[in-house]
């Protein structure tokens, strides 16, 4: 007969596993995606329905104005050979990636340490906080992808995409998002407060970012004196990229400073995730 | 996985499933665990005893394995924290002092997710969780999500949570504060059956109540140092008396009283509101005091607590 | 010691004289003690350590303005205005944002503000466990939101104005007509809040928010679309708002102008009695 060492139960009681580094973090998802199951409708809203609504509106209301003239082909030479619809998709589908990330890296990651508590949990069991922090973004990354791929898919149904640039586009945007994400949550995990810096960090850097870092107009259009600010912008980087892959063309150069920018900037993001996270959670 | 028969065979061999000597935690400029010298053997209760600040819950987080000492040295099962954390917390169960539940997620849903971080196959997790669902008596509330669950069902969710590895230790971080006495007693019930299953516990609390009922042994805690050790009935033969007598007074006549009353005990602890008289005979200290014309308002004769064991030791009481 | 002394500490001013004017006469007692302007009070001391919180708000229909005013301004061209006129995207686009942000600002203020000291700061207990009542909450924190709705609406004038955005000094009342387009959207939002569950509920006030903001006329003309549209949007409260916003701005004034406001005050009186109502009943049970 088999009996457990609480003896609550008789279910024979397989020892303690300890998880390795691959197999911690999709444990971690495996929690969120729990979670996902049962609350996912109250997330396509924002996650995929909003951009929608800001291609809609921008591309196709908006767009008949652009279109209207030689003026727009003039600023912008893509417009000679796209509509302003093409124009913007591929940027809408980066600039809600990074929104949709900003979104799971900021609240959710404070919750986590303050409110619900619920890393503190995970932190008692096998799972280290380095595990934890990949957990969490990886599953970041996986909703990004998830929501990205659902708005290229309608975008398509009405002819703002085609080809397999999208793809490319795809990967470049979940990319981008996560090279802004990994350091937000880095942040995240560091603020003691109730999370008003977020409100800063939503109104100071990413609304600017999405209005000025090429989405709706190419940078060239800014004063020289602050288009160095639009550069350092991840957003910006991931719009040349994506843009180039689905409607235009970027210099082979240009694509490996662009992804050598973004990819930088996720490695510091993840190493300072996971120094906050274990900081945080073996005080 | 090489190291792991040697681990488990050092347990068998050493009933320590706790050992910590010259323990020390500081934080920054502020020493919270002040070299502590602790050890629990296999199959008891054991309990940390202590006002709020005292170092009780910096202690239980370094043998949790979620805050790494200072100094001094810990063994946890066998292991060292700082080396072997996640495979030791594999094989021990958390009952943190604030429950850090997931409340989107519904009560069996808790324990799936939750075994799932100790790398329990899915089959075997289903299966605990109905176990665990009937032991803590949330079987009906199941499938209801944790938000709106009363301090009570959350407290004996979290207790279940704890066990879905089938710990061979528990430590539980102040289990029942804040709770209302009935469901108090509700997880003082569910505990003991833990304890007679022969799982070995280690509490922390500031209510002398669940020490007494909970613990065989226990040390008691002030400002990061241990000051006494013994099961409760011994700390209370050591430093207190079978019996106390507790006399009030209309306000300003007490001081007065305080000669008269250390004639007719061994010792008299003179509290803002009352005088304690410790002594081995209540009743018969109690009629001296009336015959020596003393006129309290109210009086209690009562058995001596390790309330009156802390008070000695430090002067203060447990909650404030 | 007297009655008086037990009942009031030392210092503070006698109670202000028993309940007077309209607004006591029509609600039940113990709904309102008029002292509403104690929570304006509190939220300022609160948001005294926010600050930033709060000027930041003032920047995003700044940044709006300038990425589509100059930035997709230079695509657009002109756009025609509210008597047949051209104007420049900029022009067109101002006094729009100036309606989206008072009602941007009003909403947020009284959805995720108010819910969170409702549900997890458990504020409102408090408050009621005081003289004060339901009503004071409702009017104390739309007032709130209101100032802040009316310092982010005249900082945002005075940069419409810097910029050249402003054609007639009929836009002196766009001040007052942006104040009441926030009181409106604040007692609406406020009394929204009283039936959201959680935090994903949240969800509805995006999906109403969302599109209202996109479609109401502010970034292109109502020609834009087919008839059957342009009906719909007609319906939207950020629609009527917009038309206010962009008849005072360019200063093509008429008598149709009194039926949007009329619109806002109705919304407003609505919101105002509902939110009162609800959070009554559900904080005084």
């Amino acid at each position: 007969m088999t009996t457990t060492t609480s003896g609550v139960g008789a279910t024979a009681p397989p020892s303690g596993q300890v998880p390795g580094p691959v197999r911690g973090p999709l444990l971690v998802v495996e929690g969120l995606w729990t979670w996902y199951r049962r609350h996912w409708r109250s997330t396509l809203v924002s996650s995929v329905l909003q951009p929608l609504l800001y291609l809609v509106a921008m591309g196709v209301g908006l767009g008949s104005f652009v279109d209207g003239g030689g003026r727009a082909a003039r600023a912008v030479p893509e417009l000679a050979t796209v509509s302003y619809l093409q124009y913007i998709a591929p940027a809408l589908l980066v600039a809600a990636a990074l929104q949709n990330a900003t979104g799971e890296a900021t609240y959710p990651v404070l919750s986590g340490f303050k409110w619900q508590r619920n890393y503190w949990a995970v932190a008692a069991t096998p799972v280290t906080p380095h595990q934890l922090a990949h957990g969490a973004l990886l599953w970041i990354a996986i909703r990004v992808a998830v929501s990205g791929a659902a708005y290229l898919l309608v975008a398509a149904l009405f002819g703002a995409v085609a080809g397999v640039g999208a793809l490319a586009a795809l990967a470049v945007a979940v990319l981008t998002a996560m090279a802004f994400a990994a350091p937000l949550a880095a942040f995240s995990a560091s603020i003691r407060s109730e999370g008003q810096p977020f409100n800063v960090v939503l109104r100071f850097v990413v609304l600017p970012m999405t209005l000025f870092a090429g989405t709706f107009f190419p940078v060239e259009q800014l004063p020289a004196l602050v288009r160095p600010l639009a550069w350092i912008a991840p957003l910006w980087h991931g719009t040349e990229l994506a843009r180039g892959a689905v409607v235009g063309e970027v210099s082979a150069a240009a694509a490996t400073g662009h992804v050598g920018y973004l990819v930088s900037l996720l490695v510091g993001g993840v190493l300072l995730t996971r120094w906050r996270f274990r900081v945080r959670l073996t005080a | 996985m090489s190291e792991e028969p040697d681990t488990v065979a050092s347990v068998i061999r050493d009933t320590a499933l706790v050992r910590a000597s010259g323990l020390v935690k500081r934080f920054g400029d502020f020493e919270a665990v002040r070299g502590i010298d602790v050890e629990v053997h296999r199959g008891e209760a054991f309990g940390f005893l202590g006002p709020n600040g005292a170092g009780k819950s910096s202690t239980m987080r370094m043998i949790a394995c979620v805050s790494p000492r200072t100094s001094g040295d810990l063994r946890v099962l066998g292991g060292d924290p700082d080396v072997d954390g996640p495979r030791i917390r594999a094989r021990i169960g958390v009952v943190p002092q604030q429950d850090n539940l997931d409340n989107e997620l519904t009560v069996r849903q808790n324990l799936h997710v939750y075994g799932r971080y100790f790398g329990l196959p899915r089959a075997h997790v289903r299966a605990r969780a109905e176990e665990l669902l009937d032991f803590a008596q949330l079987t009906e509330r199941a499938d209801d999500e944790v938000e709106p669950l009363s301090g009570g069902m959350k407290r004996r969710l979290t207790i279940a949570r704890s066990l879905v590895n089938d710990p061979e230790l528990l430590l539980l971080d102040e289990p029942t504060t804040g709770l209302d006495p009935q469901a108090r007693h509700l997880l003082w019930d569910r505990l003991f059956r833990l304890k007679q299953n022969g799982v070995t516990l280690i509490v922390t609390t500031h209510y002398m109540d669940e020490a007494e009922q909970l613990c065989d042994r226990l040390v008691v805690m002030d400002d990061g140092r241990v000051v006494a050790e013994g099961s409760p009935a011994e700390l209370i033969r050591a430093h207190a008396s079978r019996e106390v007598v507790e006399l009030r007074f209309a306000p300003g006549h007490q001081e007065r009283a305080v000669p008269v009353a250390r004639e007719l005990a061994e010792r008299v602890e003179a509290l803002p509101d009352r005088l304690l008289l410790y002594t081995g005979d209540g009743e018969a200290a109690l009629a001296a005091a009336h015959r020596r014309g003393l006129q309290p308002v109210a009086t209690l004769v009562r058995r001596g607590t390790l309330e009156d064991v802390f008070l000695h030791l430090t002067g203060r009481s447990l909650v404030d | 010691m007297t009655q008086d002394v037990l009942t009031r500490p030392p210092g503070e001013p006698p109670p202000p004289p028993a309940r007077s004017g309209l607004l006591p006469r029509v609600l039940p007692p113990g709904l309102y003690a008029g002292r509403a302007h104690t929570l304006v009070e509190r939220s300022l001391l609160v948001n005294r350590r926010t600050w930033m919180a709060v000027v930041s708000g003032f920047f995003e229909p700044l940044f709006f303005l300038l990425a589509l005013g100059q930035g997709l301004g230079a695509l657009v061209g002109e756009v025609t205005g509210p008597d047949g006129q051209p104007l420049t995207y900029a022009e067109f686009v101002a006094p729009a944002l100036l309606a989206a942000s008072a009602m941007n600002g009003a909403i947020y203020d009284a959805t995720y503000n108010i819910f969170f000291k409702f549900r997890y700061a458990k504020l409102y207990d408090a408050v009621l466990a005081t003289p004060l009542g339901p009503v004071d909450v409702a009017l104390g924190e739309i007032s709130w939101a209101l100032i802040r709705g009316g310092m982010y609406s005249g900082g945002f004038l005075v940069v419409m104005l810097g910029m050249g955005l402003v054609g007639s000094w009929w836009a002196v009342l766009a001040l007052p007509a942006a104040l009441l387009v926030a009181f409106a959207f604040a007692a609406v939002g406020m009394a929204a809040t009283t039936w959201l569950r959680s935090w994903q509920d949240f969800e509805f006030v995006q999906l109403a928010l969302v599109p209202m903001f996109l479609f109401s006329t502010t970034f292109y003309p109502l020609t834009v679309y087919p008839r059957p549209v342009q009906v719909a949007v007609e319906v939207f409260p950020l629609y009527h708002a917009i038309e206010l916003m962009r008849g005072l701005a360019t200063g093509v004034v008429h008598w149709g102008m009194l039926g949007h406001a009329a619109y806002f005050l109705v919304l407003a009186a609505l919101g105002a009695v509902v939110a009162s109502r609800r959070l009554g009943r559900l904080l005084l049970r």
